[in-house]
């Protein structure tokens, strides 16, 4: 572990002087490009025994918190036969070549899904060439050899010969074209509870995020970027802000105003008294909320491009009744705990970044591009962050650190305010979902127009690429659970000055929440249990399964307890399924109360228990903070909301209390950090009609019940 | 004016303005990054330290009114007694996530554990609640609260 204060000059040497001698083994996706052997770490390979008979693995993704830097880890430890904590993690640098062709982005659940198979076979290989090189040793069959703690067992004779003593030999040799993985039934590691091996730095201080980087003769900058999307930098009373003791430096960008000073405190007063003007573009005025939201809703009534056909195949009797409702999202920031920061420094043609970046290889890229310079030029640097929940799979505050660091002298430490932070964020996007469903006389579907209209996060990445459908969007609706008529969708694009982004649960929890929502308001309608009309529409065993075990778990049959209501949803989405049960109660004073979550969970073969329960946490928290209370709204075309006084998130005591089933499985593993996201929204949704007999339609749920009550 | 302002238990003189807030006299100029910037509005908990043995949020603590006190981090902290039975507990529970809110956690609950040694639920939901923690480890601080209480106590957890 490698997490600490001053990383920066420990992760040179593991570049370089360590990996001599060592046995580099190529990720198996990665074998086709660079040379394996040369050139350490480098050279496109992420694994290594090094000649001390330590495993040295480049965390090919990012933590952001999720705890894939302990999930990785203890995958290349269970082929490998160490104790996680004996591998030497270090946090790659941004650098697309070196991974390619797994992508260095950490997002969408896609990490543990991306690695599992490469990093495995790898590590087998590795294992592999260590038991050969004993067995060659021994002058024995490698079948009665077995990797033990650090060290190859002979198993007849009892001899051991350790990892480093082996290194030489087995670096020597051809790696093994394959090897055997370990099956399910001989893991020590993957399913038992791992404790974080990020945990004790970051308790204690001493791990080091983005925002902690120091590199000599350091400056502290601050920024006020214009509040008005669009808009640009009018005018400042420059020589106020050079009379704030310890200011250095006025940097003006078009649509902002930077100051570089001694310490971060005297910067953020120099903005104060730099008192900047901005001017608004033309479209701000008509830039307000409920104009913004309109226009979304009515995008559903354009009609859309459409991105699942019915099957007209599919014959079923005629609807004896259509049910037709529309939901509505709010826009959301992310408000990761770290704001948003950059550390870089621009010298003799070159440049170097310190931060945490869900995309270091992208971000690297972007700051290259924007200075002009090679990208052999550009060194990146990742740090473990403060959160990221998709905030930091843009490159925004990277590219202006470095238009900053350019044009001053000093490596230069930009920190966004927390009010800068929240008003030029890259919002999760407002949305609008219709659904016009025809259902039988017992009250099932045998026609269903699910309608979609907002922001395009897709069209913005990919420019004229884009045709009309933003997979993103309606990830998840091309293999729905519930299945057995006809279904269609469209999706009409929608934008307004109001920059839109990836946020936690991407795509699938807008669905989740207006799908989950439909179906609860179609078995209220046919008058069934809602959890015994989702097991009528759905036969995907696995899916029967996580809703059976929290229908159990959380006393969904018993008599409820004055004040509370259940509701329910299910997702399967990031090769994940996930049902769960919200209870939740409504105060004297309106405001809606989470006691009790109870969720279940089939992510196919388990990496660490605790993880997936932390995870689970997370998400019931954070997507029901956001459920709940989340809302950025829009005024003359700038965010109305700046800190945690007006973006209300959870507290300790409004958390509720979470409960996990883990299903056992050996299907491949699924993602979690998204899943508890999505689903907790339509079962709070759902959990409150329940209690109140009230539909509420539109997020954040808590404005939407006032508004109706 | 030169503010000197006792650190982990070493007196330090810093010539720095006295309305400079606490938190970023220890993150920019003490260059002890433990601390760390959450909302700069007393609204997070993040900046988390303790004055003189009470918890105050670095934020909104001017450096001039530090003067002449004792001012305990989480990196001070975490050498102390209780401090100890604290980050065992967190480590025992697996709190962290991204942790960067974690540092302000335990300062906040080593302050609740001064005032009231063995908290019950309420107690932590209002000795906590001025602590943000976005990726949601509330129910696990919980946990460790109640466990380190129980090691502070002298028993088994
Ligand atoms: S940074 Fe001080 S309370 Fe948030
Ligand atoms: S652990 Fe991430 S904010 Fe608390």
């Amino acid at each position: 572990m490698d997490l600490t204060l001053n990383a920066s000059r420990r992760e040179m040497l593991a570049g370089s002087a360590l990996l001599g001698g060592a046995l580099l083994v190529p990720l198996t996706a990665c074998a086709a490009t660079g040379s394996p052997g040369k050139g350490g770490l480098a050279a496109n390979t992420w694994l290594a025994v090094t000649p001390d008979g330590k495993i040295a693995l480049a965390l090919p993704k990012t933590e952001m918190g999720q705890g894939i830097l302990t999930a990785i880890t203890m995958i290349a430890a269970e082929e490998l036969a160490v104790a996680p904590e004996a591998v030497q993690v270090t946090i790659a640098e941004g650098d697309a070549a070196r991974f390619a062709p797994l992508s260095q982005g950490t997002g969408g659940s896609t990490s543990i899904r991306e690695v599992w198979q490469p990093l495995r076979e790898a590590a087998a290989k590795a294992r592999a060439a260590l038991l050969q090189a004993a067995a060659t040793q021994w002058k024995a069959p490698v079948a009665d050899c077995v990797a033990h703690d650090g060290a190859v067992l002979h198993k007849p004779s009892g001899k051991v010969l350790t990892f480093a003593a082996l290194v030489p030999v087995a670096a020597a040799a051809p790696l093994p074209k394959d090897a055997p993985l370990l099956s399910p039934t001989e893991f020590k590691v993957l399913g038992k509870a791992q404790r974080r091996l990020d945990g004790a730095a970051k308790a204690r201080g001493t791990a080091e995020y983005g925002i902690d980087v120091i590199v000599p003769g350091m400056k502290f900058a601050a920024i006020a970027e214009c509040p008005i999307f669009g808009g640009k930098l009018a005018g400042l009373d420059e020589a106020a802000a050079k009379a704030v003791p310890g200011v250095d430096a006025v940097i003006r960008d078009d649509d902002a105003l930077m100051i570089v000073a001694g310490n971060t405190w005297a910067a953020r007063q120099a903005l104060i008294a730099a008192d900047p003007k901005w001017d608004a573009p033309p479209a701000a005025k008509g830039a307000q909320q409920a104009a913004i939201v309109g226009t979304v809703a009515a995008g559903l009534n354009q009609p859309g491009t459409v991105a699942i056909n019915a099957d007209p195949k599919v014959a079923l009797p005629a609807a004896t009744r259509t049910i037709t409702a529309e939901y509505h999202q709010s826009f959301l920031a992310h408000a990761t705990m770290e704001p948003s920061n950059c550390v870089a420094q621009v010298k003799d043609g070159a440049c170097e970044i310190w931060t945490g970046s869900q995309i270091p290889s992208d971000a690297r890229e972007a700051a290259a591009k924007a200075l002009g310079f090679p990208l052999e030029k550009v060194t990146f640097h990742n740090r473990l962050m403060g959160g990221g929940f998709g905030r930091r799979l843009e490159p925004d505050m990277v590219v202006r650190a470095v238009g900053l660091a350019r044009r001053v002298p000093w490596p230069v430490k930009l920190t966004w305010a927390r009010e800068q932070d929240m008003t030029h964020d890259f919002f999760r996007p407002a949305y609008a979902d219709r659904f016009t469903v025809g259902v039988d006389a017992a009250g099932r579907p045998v026609s269903w127009t699910h309608k979609i209209a907002g922001s395009s996060i897709m069209a913005r990445l990919m420019g004229p690429a884009f045709k009309g459908v933003d997979e993103d969007v309606v990830d998840g609706l091309n293999a729905p659970l519930y299945d057995g008529f006809p279904r269609t969708v469209t999706f009409q694009q929608v934008e307004s000055s109001v920059p839109t982004g990836w946020w936690r649960g991407v795509g699938p929890l807008r669905t989740a929440f207006a799908v989950e929502c439909m179906v609860d308001e179609l078995a209220n309608a046919a008058n069934i249990d809602p959890i015994g009309y989702r097991l009528q529409l759905t036969s995907d065993p696995r899916a029967r399964a996580v809703l059976e075990a929290v229908r159990k778990q959380s006393g969904w049959d018993d008599k409820r307890t004055p004040n509370s209501g259940l509701g329910v949803a299910v997702i399967h989405n990031w090769d994940t399924y996930m049902a769960a049960v919200a209870d939740v109660s409504v105060g004297a004073d309106r405001q809606i109360r989470i006691n009790r979550v109870t969720v279940a969970v089939d992510c196919g073969q388990v990496v660490n228990p605790s993880g997936i329960r932390a995870q689970i946490d997370s998400g019931v928290i954070f997507g029901g903070s956001a459920a709940l209370w989340g809302e950025i709204t829009i005024a003359g075309g700038a965010v109305e909301q700046s800190n945690f006084h007006d973006y209300r998130v959870m507290r300790m005591a409004e958390c509720p209390v979470i409960e996990t089933m883990i299903i056992d499985s050996h299907e491949k593993p699924g993602g979690m950090g998204e899943p508890p996201c999505a689903v907790i929204g339509p079962a709070l949704a759902n959990a409150l009609h329940a209690l109140t007999g009230k539909r509420v339609r539109s997020l954040p749920l808590q404005k939407g019940f006032e508004a109706l009550a | 004016m030169a503010i000197t302002i006792t650190i982990n238990g070493k007196p330090r003189a810093f010539d720095v303005p006295a309305e400079m807030p606490l938190l970023w006299l220890l993150r920019d100029v003490a260059q002890m990054t433990g601390t760390k910037f959450g909302c700069a509005a007393g609204l997070c908990g993040a900046c988390s330290v303790l004055v003189d043995g009470e918890r105050a949020f670095s934020c909104q603590t001017p450096a001039g009114d530090a003067a002449g006190k004792s001012v305990t981090t989480i990196e001070g902290l975490a050498e102390q007694p209780l401090g100890k039975a604290l980050t065992t507990a967190w480590d025992e529970t697996d709190v962290v996530q991204c942790g960067y809110c974690q540092p302000g956690q335990i300062v906040a609950a080593a302050a609740l554990l001064k005032a009231n040694p063995r908290p019950d639920d309420a107690a932590i939901d209002a000795g906590m609640s001025g602590n943000i923690c976005r990726c949601g480890t509330y129910p696990r601080i919980r946990a460790a609260i109640k466990r380190a209480a129980a090691i502070n106590a002298g028993g088994k957890a």
